[in-house]
């Protein structure tokens, strides 16, 4: 049940996509995300998801997996969809009664929005099912670097972030087992009004946090055994390269990118 | 007598249709008998605390079914979750969920969930801390105030206060110094004596389990590929080291003695030790 939440999870693999720098993984996406809010109309959108539904294809992650991480979203994008329905004025009206007026230029206000929502997410969804948390965090260290020199502490930053990112699923395996164990002392999680089934998450909530605290005071330890100081001086045994690939994917993001700018502007 | 748990043709598997699918439990069948001490042993990963959860209900198989005292636990809703009840889980670590203000609110837990009535709470509240050796000055202290040791048998206790009448415990000593071991096996042994419950207990100490089981599962790869007596078990000793268990020390040290050619039978506990030494000297009685 709780193994189920896919969001943050890293697919192993071997696709292009994979072996892709992770610098080049996260450009890339800034490239996209520009590109999906630039896109104004059908034929923008239709380039920018057929190039979505490419690096799927290419990544090999089974188009199941990523279903099943929109799950969780279906209620914000029936919102958005209902919000833009209802309140976009328009000249082509469809519906009228009462105070609801449904009008032809919101219907087709709610499908971009959707679209939009849905693949933005599976955008950012598709870089981490492909980029372990390390080579993710590495690649933004070493893109926030120039940041540095404003005494920004990116090290730290993206340390947090990686420790984080390493810990949802410690921390989900260690929710399910505390889950079964109050289970086999007949708490139930299921049932019940509201009220009692928010108390019946201090069974759960309390241990998880104990056992939080004492993951922090170990790990901090260990880091400390094995003489970690913050990032001065550290060097790494993975250096990051741009390889002929990365050069293909920087290419393809500018001519996406190009194109959806031309046809705004063209307004076509 | 009529099982009181019958586990057939059980077979888990886990993340079904995912990439991370994984054959937990295979075909697994076996029964336990009111009363019976079933020690479970296995290396790490071979199935044995998934076996356990499907004791109560916590975990449905993919296949098979689990009868407690004759009934499918699956078949009905209020069946599951009298399973609960009747069945004690006691996790690995169980220490780790504490999280009542004092001990005696924790082990109460369990008893309020059953919907019992106050008197009838602290009445199992206070026998149960009995059991595992907790005072009246700890059970108003916070569980986060005692050693590992007192946790571990607070949390012991929590179980222990549903008064089930099979009570399984997933590597009940683990983590803990050899006086805080016998003290726990002292603990399920009372409790076992006094409620002639059933016990079934995952160990790794094959010495804990040739003195106290009355029989032994034996679980590798997942599936169930040894069961009987820890006699029967433990004279597979080489099938054993094979599967990299091990086997109790005095076995050990019996099997290095008949290597270097002196006629002993294969023993399993200490006592058993003497008995064939004492054999052995024959008419000697200065033993």
């Amino acid at each position: 049940m709780l193994k189920d939440i896919t969001l943050g999870q890293f697919f192993p693999g071997d696709s292009i996509i994979h072996r892709l720098d992770p610098r080049t993984k996260l450009i890339f996406l800034v490239i996209y995300i520009v590109a999906l809010f630039t896109a104004s109309n059908w034929i923008s959108y239709g380039l920018v998801l057929a190039f979505l539904i490419f690096v799927i294809c290419v990544s090999k992650i089974p188009l199941k997996s990523i279903v099943r991480g929109m799950k969780p979203l279906v209620f914000i994008l029936i919102f958005t969809g209902i919000l833009n329905i209802f309140f976009t004025a328009g000249e082509t009206v469809l519906v009228s009664f009462w105070i609801i007026t449904i009008t032809l230029e919101g219907v087709i206000r709610a499908v971009f929005m959707m679209a939009r929502i849905l693949m933005l997410i599976t955008g950012t969804f598709l870089l981490t099912y492909t980029t372990s948390p390390i080579a993710l965090t590495d690649g933004l260290e070493s893109l926030l670097g120039p940041l540095k020199k404003l005494h920004l502490p990116v090290h730290e930053l993206s340390m947090m972030m990686c420790i984080a990112l390493r810990f949802i699923p410690t921390l989900i395996e260690e929710t399910d087992k505390i889950m079964c164990a109050q289970k086999a002392r007949g708490a139930d999680f299921e049932n019940g009004s509201l009220i009692q089934r928010v108390k019946a998450l201090v069974p759960i909530l309390v241990p998880l946090f104990i056992s939080a605290f004492r993951r922090a005071d170990e790990l901090a330890t260990a880091m400390e055994c094995r003489c970690y100081q913050g990032g001065e001086g550290r060097t790494k045994m993975k250096l990051l390269r741009y390889h002929r690939w990365d050069l293909y994917a920087f290419l393809s993001g500018a001519l996406l990118l190009g194109a959806v700018i031309t046809l705004h502007i063209f307004g076509l | 007598m009529a099982p009181i748990l019958e586990v057939r043709g059980l077979t888990h598997i886990y993340s079904v249709g995912t990439p991370f699918e994984h054959t937990a439990l295979k075909d697994i069948s076996f029964s336990v008998e009111p009363g019976e001490f079933v020690g479970v042993i296995g290396h790490t990963g071979s199935g044995k605390s998934t076996l356990m959860q499907h004791m109560n209900g916590l975990l449905k198989p993919t296949e098979g079914t689990i009868l407690l005292g004759g009934k499918d636990i699956w078949s009905d809703k209020a069946l599951t979750r009298q399973s609960r009840f009747r069945v004690g889980l006691v996790f690995q670590y169980p220490e780790y969920q504490l999280f009542e203000e004092t001990v005696y609110k924790d082990i109460a837990f369990g008893p309020k969930n059953m919907g019992l009535k106050p008197e009838e709470i602290d009445r199992r509240v206070r026998e149960a801390a009995g059991f595992v050796g907790l005072s009246d000055a700890q059970l108003q202290a916070s569980p986060f105030d005692l050693s590992g040791g007192q946790k571990r048998r607070a949390a012991i206790a929590g179980v222990i206060a549903m008064e089930p009448e099979v009570l399984i415990l997933d590597e009940p000593t683990a983590g803990l110094d050899p006086e805080g071991r016998a003290e726990i096996l002292e603990n399920i042994e009372s409790y076992r004596k006094a409620k002639n419950a059933t016990i079934m207990m995952v160990s790794h100490s094959m010495n804990d389990v040739a003195r106290l089981a009355d029989r032994l599962l034996v679980l590798c790869d997942s599936r169930l590929v040894m069961e009987g007596t820890p006699k029967e078990v433990f004279s597979h000793a080489q099938e054993l080291l094979d599967m990299g268990l091990d086997i109790p020390d005095v076995t050990r040290v019996f099997l290095r003695l008949r290597q270097l050619g002196l006629p002993v039978a294969p023993v399993y506990t200490l006592d058993q030790a003497v008995e064939a030494l004492l054999a052995l000297k024959g008419g000697d009685h200065r033993a």
